[in-house]
């Protein structure tokens, strides 16, 4: 592999990690807070839905990106009441949410663009060249030649990280992850913060879905995600909880997501059904040999009621 | 909350402490009603009558003797895959993975339809379904196994494994397996006698069906008859407790999470030995999902889960006619089912408050009838 080849694979790297970073900086917020996040899938759909919507209505991708984030937060909403209110498994809940969503998305795609029909191409976003570094040599290309939203993504884990570990809002969220009784009789509303933390993971969880249909593609189709909400909630995992560490996972699936497109295109005599597998086997083996040795928030999947339900 | 309605009462009232039997219909019954209420809201949106749909659905599902059996053949493999997701959830694990495991369970026993067909007779259904659980039970061995000797969790294991699956016979559908002369991705038929009879001539419902039937019934042994269900209860319940009367608490996830794939394998085989009568993409037309709605909608019981995988296959049957008649998107099923689990799990809150419509003259005697 030359350097040119190098520079497009690390390009692609981080334009597939993108969706899955986005996603699982979402994913942290939940998870610090002690509520497993399996609506993610969900929330992406419903997000890549909605961005392709707003694009499609507007023309305008940024409007596109928002009604997504808005998308992903309607359904986050429901995660919320689910965990946090109803007191339900998280697990079944996010599931039953990944269902209406898929059956939401498709619903609406053919009352939009008719049953059966292709859905037309809506306004994607494009490549903008950051001036001057854009043309540094290798650097440039990978880093600097990106989908807007990308530099969104990368700003965003040091911002996630600098809330999680040196604000008054961080210190709630983690302290409810661990002990949400101490956590209430320090004063802190489990509450509101666990719901707040809901609220930031389907924003950004939209955000990542809009990526996909209108980063990376620009249409919807039937299940796009197609399984990278739960490998964004692995991320959060493998990526001990930390934006950085996470950074660090989301990366090694972008490579993965890049590595397989980049062997289809080059005609590898390998069969592509076996990259496309990658991701999914990739995740197997990494939570096999990581999670034996992390330790979740305590409070994780936990439920909590005043009255100790 | 009292909602007065000409001379009907309608009151949504607090009733703690309605348990047992009636609990578990109640709760279910309600998630029921209000998944259809808020999916009328949208089908209006799609500029339809609701009303108008759901007759179109429910004639398309039970309208005729070939409709009814239709629903029929749709429910055999969500009975099956919602049979095996009940084995474990009851052992506290939660399996995503019914999809998966049905795609292993059909290509082993297409495999063994194609390649073992020397063997005579009836003996061949048996070897065939055999294979159908192997297969199924293999996939979901593996996620027990990391489970039980890692701790990694079940759940998202059993997810990469249904898309592990899906890309895996996309693949031998492309090369090793297909049909000569290969213009489409399936491979040849099984061996004709290892096709599933039909039971009742000119309809497509087969064998399978009865086979699923007598599933609930091995189900039901299982869990609540035998001490291996006993013991899988007991981790389900209390895994600390478990452990410390002496249980092998890994050894019994492992175990239920293979029995629960070897059911959705047999979902399947039964799709294939009674339908498809090859390996197809996509022939598991997701019901391994749809078997998640099943299993809790039928509170993980094996009666209820017959009855709920009967209402989802006419759910699948008349949300085709629904389509065709109204133009309303069959997809509208998925919301529905989504809406069913989030419902189904609220029925907590459900079952505290109990709809009840009265006549007014007969409200002071039958007000004490529920208490």
């Amino acid at each position: 592999m030359d350097l040119n080849n190098l520079a497009g694979f690390l390009a692609a790297t981080f334009r597939m990690a993108t969706p899955i970073l986005l996603a699982s900086l979402g994913g942290v917020f939940t998870a610090r807070v002690g509520i497993i996040n399996f609506a993610l899938e969900g929330i992406m759909l419903v997000g890549a839905f909605m961005g392709v919507y707003g694009s499609y209505v507007t023309g305008n991708p940024w409007i596109g990106a928002l009604m997504g984030s808005l998308g992903g937060l309607a359904v986050a909403l429901i995660l919320g009441y689910m965990s946090i209110t109803v007191k339900a498994d998280q697990v079944v809940a996010g599931t039953g949410i990944n269902i209406l969503s898929i059956g939401l998305t498709s619903y609406l795609l053919n009352v939009v663009f008719g049953i059966g029909a292709k859905p037309s191409a809506v306004a994607a976003f494009q490549e903008w060249a950051v001036p001057g570094l854009s043309n540094l040599p290798f650097v440039g290309p990978v880093l600097f030649r990106q989908i807007p939203l990308v530099y969104v993504a990368l700003l965003l884990v040091p911002l996630t990280w600098y809330i999680i570990y040196k604000t008054p809002f961080g210190l709630s969220m983690r302290a409810i992850g661990e002990h949400p009784r101490a956590a209430d009789s320090l004063g802190i509303n489990v509450y509101r913060v666990r719901y707040l933390a809901v609220i930031i993971s389907g924003i950004l969880g939209g955000l990542g879905g809009a990526f996909l249909s209108i980063g990376q593609l620009s249409v919807f189709m039937e299940k796009l995600t197609s399984g990278r909400g739960y490998v964004a909630w692995s991320t959060v995992t493998v990526g001990k909880w930390n934006p950085l560490g996470i950074m660090g996972a989301s990366f090694l699936f972008g490579a993965a997501d890049a590595l397989q497109l980049r062997l289809q295109t080059l005609g590898f005599k390998i069969p592509y059904q076996f990259f496309l597998m990658l991701p999914y086997i990739l995740t197997i083996l990494v939570l096999a040999g990581v999670v034996g040795r992390t330790v979740p928030p305590a409070s994780m999947g936990k439920p909590y009621g005043k009255e100790g339900r | 909350m009292q909602l007065k309605l000409g001379k009907w009462e309608i009151s949504i009232e607090r009733k703690p402490k309605v348990s047992g039997l009636l609990a578990g219909i109640l709760g279910p019954a309600a998630a029921l009603v209000l998944a259809f209420i808020v999916a009328s809201f949208i089908i209006a949106l799609s500029g339809a009558n609701p009303l108008l749909a759901y007759k179109y659905m429910l004639s398309g599902a039970f309208g005729s003797l070939r409709s009814f059996t239709e629903t029929l053949v749709k429910a055999t493999p969500l009975l099956l895959s919602g049979l095996g997701l009940t084995v474990a959830y009851r052992t506290g694990l939660i399996s995503i993975g019914a999809e998966g495991q049905m795609i292993m369970g059909g290509l082993f026993a297409t495999l063994a339809g194609i390649y073992m067909g020397w063997i005579p007779g009836p003996a061949l259904i048996l070897v065939v379904m055999l294979a159908g659980m192997v297969g199924g039970g293999l996939w979901g061995a593996i996620p027990g196994y990391l489970k039980a000797r890692l701790g990694v969790s079940e759940v998202i294991n059993t997810i990469m494994l249904n898309y592990i699956a899906i890309f895996l016979v996309s693949y031998l559908l492309d090369v090793p397996l297909r049909e000569p002369p290969g213009y489409f991705p399936q491979t040849a038929q099984i061996a004709r006698h290892a096709w599933l009879p039909y039971v009742l001539p000119g309809t497509r419902l087969h064998l399978g069906v009865l086979i699923a039937f007598a599933s609930a019934f091995v189900v039901y042994f299982l869990l609540w008859r035998s001490p291996l269900g006993y013991q899988m209860r007991a981790v389900g319940y209390n895994r600390e407790a478990a452990r410390h009367s002496g249980m092998n608490v890994g050894k019994n996830m492992v175990l239920a999470l293979s029995l629960s794939g070897a059911f959705a394998g047999l979902a399947g085989m039964v799709e294939i030995a009674g339908l498809h009568h090859r390996l197809l993409n996509g022939f598991s037309s997701e019901y391994g999902f749809d078997a998640m709605a099943v299993a809790l909608l039928g509170k993980l019981h094996p009666g209820g889960v017959t009855i709920a995988s009967i209402f989802f296959g006419a759910l699948r049957v008349g949300a085709n006619m629904m389509q065709r008649s109204v133009q309303v998107p069959a997809s509208l099923v998925f919301v529905i089912q989504g809406l069913v689990i989030l419902f189904v799990l609220m029925d907590e809150l459900l079952r505290n408050y109990v709809i009840r419509i009265f006549a007014k003259p007969v409200l002071e005697e039958k007000s004490y009838g529920l208490k």
